[in-house]
């Protein structure tokens, strides 16, 4: 019996001795293989008497199940040590960058224009186009500017050689007509002709340019015409448009009375923050006003039922607010260390 | 208009400081663009008068003064300027005193003297920029006065914008009304006495063209002396308007226009022959204006004539030849009213603006013409001398303009204004600012007074309303509406979308100008006749864009000289071509589109990847992705901004939708770019389009895939390869993807191999392997009849 604990004793040292599988499968060999210890010892278990045959059975195959014990404990260790192994030598620098490319982005202005979409879209404007190349007609006439008139002098339009009829607009305001002519149309079987309410986002032209003038700049023209809307409406809109876009109740709105052909009465619209850079001072960012009744006479509306309301804003002005850029050129040089800022 | 605060507040006095009067302005629709104080803070500066000038004992260039400053004594002052003489008087800065830029006087020795504060020039006053030596003031200056008060220095400059309506406030008298409509002070107008005529000559006036020019005064005054000086009163409140004083004449016409509105033309009465004729121009008519400029007028161009020629622009500018001189001594004083429409646009159309031009064409007060005439014929007469005539007015009283009254419905002005403000109130507003109102059932008949040009129609009196009721008096409502959904069609993406999935791609998006340089046009698009601005700013900005990709390019030098050697930029935007039937404006097409353009590396230089030039293939993958799932078709083009051999154009169910391809290397060079970017160009329509996805039933059978590589000549395209395979591929199979072509060695050079991979797969049952095997051989027997084509292999 002791022989047999000094075997197992024996087996569990060589098995940790082993440093490898195939070492270890070698140790297995001198006790568990064929011509194994143990094994011999089980082979001569034959030439004893039945009472010491079954004794010594059972204390070699306790000592068996010992030795495979040993031999399973060497197994698992081993290969977790070459689990260990295989881990540390794959171990990466976690710290190198990423691989890949980079992203782009929105131009800044867009940035706005798709925030003042949203906002508007939320109390239900829809998005409204008309062409770039407009009729003097549409820009002009339609606006109750008509020929002439001084407010035409407050533009300075481009216009096209050969074509007396045609300019590129200065303002998104042409859209209100077009707009209005659709919703007509669309609405000419019903009774009572559903409010209509459009934001026409866009570029517009004027001979001009400088620090704080490009001859391409961008507007938003908003209009809501229905049955029951008011200049207290509009000023709500603006409002809370005004607040919403720029995420802040420190803000103050200003309506001070102006002069556009096309609305009436009409308003130009100042903000002042109560706060930052620019705190206390009146900031003019858009033009606004109840649109005139020759302007819904031409878009084909009832003045005397409906009334409307419409706006004009520079997304270039709030982008600048928005977001401190000091001059209005970056936004047309396409230089992608300005631009690559607002992804 | 710029004006004086001290001037305006001798019409109106309002308790206000400058800082309210002139945000009460801007809220009542004049808005102050400026406010500047007429002159630096200083202090401690009186009108002295220097008794004594001698030589300064120890420096040749200064003087030694005795000032009577109104103290007891005489002050010793050291003073450099050289017009520095006894008698004079001028401003002295006493020790004490602090001049502008903080700058105070102490007691100090020069050169060994004493000397007791400073006299001044203009400019050390900061009045102006004169710094030829002291400023003299007049002789009756008060010594002692404190210059501040005498020169009437606490006073604030207002430019105001004014609006095109409200020309009635186009003077002080004008502002001063609107001041005291606001704020219900009392309106001290100018009282003006008519000159009683000492003669009786009159010139005689006939109104030819009595619509443009209903009424006409005129007036002789004899006997004065043009070299009179204007008074400093008058040349202090014209400079604070912006206007120098030229000459007493002159100066009194502008200062009646400034204070009531009115603009005045003074003529050298000997100058004229016969009666003054106000009419349209004659065939070959021209008139040397003041400015020096000679026009030949338009025949819608309103003169002022004599019986013998065509003297002056009527409302717009006079003559020189019939003008004011400094020897006159007769003038023939003009006052008249112009109908806007008659002088509308006509100043600019001879590239000018002049105050009178500006003022008719918005609206003068038709019925100002006589009080004007009268207050500027008792201010020639005191500041020139001389008599005056009796005042001739040629009045066609049909033609002037009519003051019908306007209705207006209280109940409809409180509801397109959105405020609950009562009759009583409205009516009181009204009143303010001097229209009449009558009562009219429920509403109101309100007729404006002459000065008012802008008040036709009933909102012209909402908008009146809301101005005297105040805008920050109406409320600020969250408006009700009925509530619908918006259409959101899911055949369709928002352009959004579409830009976030570029950008997302590593396109940074630009915004370039509409209005290009003619040779991007002629480079990139071929285009001879581009559509030309008439009035462009600058040349590079002289025609329309009909592609987009110029400007591109441009971003593409421009970052490349800023040392951003990787750019990938896209814009979405409108380009314009010439079409007799576009829509919606008749002669052109203007269609958005979506250009990009990639040039540098694949991928930003990084550690963990091959550097290695973006190439068409790249850009394709970029262009594909932004269809997924829908499928592109792409062939061979020939563009003039493209390299030959690698341009296609792009098509999308059968319909050319646009262009991808590498920059020709002529273009390359010639714009200096460095290495070639890849671009493409497609309508915006074509990838805002979406397709509803549609469920197919998917195959519990299992799929076969084989592969098959086919030779073709290195001329074939794969993708006519696909096209042929597709096309003769029986219903199943799935899917044919090409999946590598090679080309190089065991293969003849002018051939090249391209292995496809193509599915397999019945939704009911489990193909069979002859099936299978048919397939095969049909598609390869196709690409053999239709191109060429052998199975690799079979012979290599």
């Amino acid at each position: 019996m002791e022989q047999l604990d000094q075997l197992v004793q024996q087996a569990t040292l060589d098995f940790a001795a082993a440093a490898d599988g195939a070492q270890l499968e070698q140790a297995k060999a001198r006790y568990l293989g064929k011509a194994g210890s143990l094994t011999e010892r089980l082979k001569s278990l034959g030439k004893l008497e039945p009472e010491a045959r079954r004794e010594a059975g059972a204390a070699i195959n306790a000592a068996k199940v010992a030795i495979e014990g040993a031999l399973e404990a060497r197994r698992n260790a081993l290969r977790e040590a070459s689990l260990l192994a295989q881990l540390a030598a794959e171990a990466l620098d976690v710290t190198l960058p990423g691989r890949g490319g980079v992203q782009g982005g929105l131009h800044p202005v867009s940035r706005t224009l798709e925030r003042i979409e949203q906002l508007f879209a939320s109390i239900g404007f829809v998005v409204a186009d008309g062409p770039e190349i407009e009729t003097d007609w549409h820009n002009f006439t339609a606006l109750n500017t008509p020929e002439n008139h001084p407010a035409r002098s407050m533009h300075d339009t481009f216009y096209l050689e050969g074509h007396d009829d045609v300019l590129l607009r200065t303002h998104t305001s042409p859209v209100q007509i077009r707009a209005m002519q659709a919703h007509v149309e669309r609405c000419k079987d019903l009774d009572t002709m559903p409010d209509l309410r459009v934001i026409a986002p866009g570029r517009v032209f004027r001979v001009d340019s400088d620090a704080t003038h490009s001859p391409m700049f961008h507007q938003v023209e908003g209009l809501w015409v229905g049955e029951k809307v008011s200049f207290a409406d509009l000023k709500g809109v603006v409002a809370d448009f005004l607040r919403r876009f720029f995420e802040t109740d420190d803000l103050q709105v200003r309506f001070r009375p102006s002069f556009f052909p096309f609305t009436e009465p009409s308003a130009e619209i100042d903000v002042a923050f109560m706060s930052g850079a620019l705190e206390g001072r009146w900031l003019e960012i858009a033009g606004c006003g109840v649109v005139h009744p020759n302007v819904l006479r031409f878009g084909g509306i009832d003045p005397e039922r409906y009334t409307g309301f419409a706006f004009g804003m520079g997304p270039d002005r709030l982008t600048m607010l928005r977001y401190g850029v000091n001059d209005l050129r970056l936004f047309f040089e396409g230089d992608l260390r300005f631009l690559g800022q607002f992804r | 208009m710029q004006f004086s605060e001290q001037w305006l507040r001798t019409f109106v006095d309002p308790q206000l400081d400058s800082a309210q009067l002139g945000h009460l302005l801007t809220m009542a629709g004049l808005e102050v663009e400026e406010a500047e104080p007429a002159a630096p803070a200083f202090s401690g500066v009186v009108v002295a008068r220097i008794v004594e000038a001698d030589k300064h004992p120890n420096a040749d260039k200064l003087k030694l003064c005795k000032v009577d400053a109104g103290g007891a004594e005489l002050l010793q002052i050291v003073c450099g300027a050289p017009n520095a003489a006894a008698g004079m008087k001028v401003p002295c800065a006493r020790v004490g005193a602090v001049l502008p830029g903080d700058f105070a006087i102490k007691a100090a020795k020069l050169r060994g003297v004493e000397s007791f504060g400073m006299l001044c020039s203009a400019r050390e006053l900061g009045l102006s920029e004169d710094h030829g030596g002291l400023y003299a003031l007049p002789d009756d200056a008060p010594v002692g006065a404190d210059i501040r008060d005498y020169l009437g220095l606490d006073d604030t400059l207002f430019t105001i914008k004014l609006t095109p309506n409200r020309a009635d406030c186009l003077s002080l008298s004008g502002v001063a009304r609107e001041v005291a409509a606001v704020t219900g002070v009392e309106l001290r107008p100018v009282a003006v006495i008519p000159v009683a005529p000492s003669f009786e000559a009159r010139r005689g006036i006939v109104l030819d063209a009595p619509q443009a020019c209903p009424r006409y005064c005129g007036r002789i005054l004899r006997g004065v002396d043009a070299r009179a000086r204007t008074p400093e009163w008058m040349v202090r409140r014209l400079a604070r308007s912006g206007i120098r004083a030229i000459s007493a004449l002159v100066d009194v016409t502008n200062y009646v226009m400034l204070e009531l509105g009115q603009p005045l033309h003074a003529f050298d009465n000997t100058r004229l022959q016969g009666a003054i004729h106000v009419r349209l121009p004659q065939e070959g008519e021209t008139v040397l204006l003041l400015n020096e400029q000679t026009v030949t007028p338009a025949v819608d161009t309103l003169l002022i004539a004599d019986e013998s020629r065509a003297l002056a622009l009527a409302g717009i500018m006079g003559g020189e030849e019939s003008g004011i001189t400094l020897d006159t001594t007769e003038v023939f004083l003009e006052s008249a009213f112009f109908a806007p429409d008659a002088i509308a646009g006509r100043a600019r159309s001879y590239g000018f603006s002049s105050d009178a031009s500006h003022r008719f064409e918005r609206g003068v007060d038709f019925e100002l013409a006589r009080i004007a005439i009268e207050r500027a014929t008792r201010l020639i007469l005191d500041i020139c001398g001389g008599e005056a005539g009796p005042v001739e007015e040629a009045v066609a009283a049909d033609a002037l303009p009519a003051r019908a009254p306007v209705r207006l419905r209280p109940a409809r002005a409180r509801r397109v204004l959105g405020i609950t403000l009562d009759d009583q109130a409205m009516l009181e507003l009204l009143r303010r600012v001097h229209l009449a109102v009558e009562r009219s059932g429920d509403d109101f008949l309100v007729t404006p007074p002459s000065w008012r040009f802008d008040i036709e129609i009933e909102e012209d009196l909402i908008e009146e309303l809301a101005r005297l009721h105040g805008y920050d008096n109406i409320p600020a409502v969250a408006p009700q509406g009925s509530l619908m959904m918006l259409p959101r069609s899911e055949r369709s993406r928002p352009v959004w979308a579409l830009r976030h999935l570029v950008a997302a791609r590593g396109y940074q998006e630009v915004i370039n100008f509409a209005f290009v340089e003619e040779a991007w046009e002629r480079d990139f698009c071929a285009n001879e006749e581009p559509i030309r601005l008439a009035n462009p700013i600058a040349s590079q900005l002289s025609v329309m864009r009909s592609s987009l990709i110029g400007g591109l390019i441009g971003n593409l030098a421009t970052n490349r000289k800023r040392q951003t050697d990787r750019v990938r930029v896209f814009e979405i935007a409108r380009t314009f071509e010439r079409k007799a039937d576009g829509e919606p404006v008749a002669g052109f097409h203007q269609v958005m589109k979506l250009a990009a353009l990639a040039a540098g590396t694949v991928v930003p230089e990084q550690w963990g990847e091959k550097a290695r030039n973006v190439d068409f293939y790249d850009v394709k993958g970029d262009l594909e992705a932004l269809f997924a799932p829908r499928r592109l078709d792409f062939e061979r083009l020939s563009h003039p901004a493209l390299h030959p051999g690698r341009a296609a154009s792009v098509r999308l169910d059968g319909r050319s939708i646009g262009i991808l391809g590498e920059l020709h290397p002529v273009w390359v060079q010639r714009y200096e770019l460095g290495s070639a970017p890849v671009v493409f160009e497609i309508e915006l329509d074509a990838l805002l389009a979406a397709e509803m996805p549609a469920y197919a039933e998917i195959s519990r059978m299992p799929a076969v895939t084989r592969d098959l590589a086919l030779v073709v000549g290195v001329e074939v395209n794969a993708g006519k390869v696909v096209e042929v395979l597709r096309a003769a591929a029986p219903a199943i199979v799935r899917e044919i993807e090409l999946f590598d072509v090679y080309h190089g060695k065991g293969i003849d050079p002018d051939k090249k191999s391209l292995a496809f991979r193509v599915s397999m797969q019945d939704t009911q049952r489990t193909l069979e392997e002859g099936e299978v095997e048919a397939v095969v051989t049909l598609l390869v027997r196709q690409a053999e009849a239709v191109l060429g084509a052998r199975l690799r292999g079979a012979g290599d």
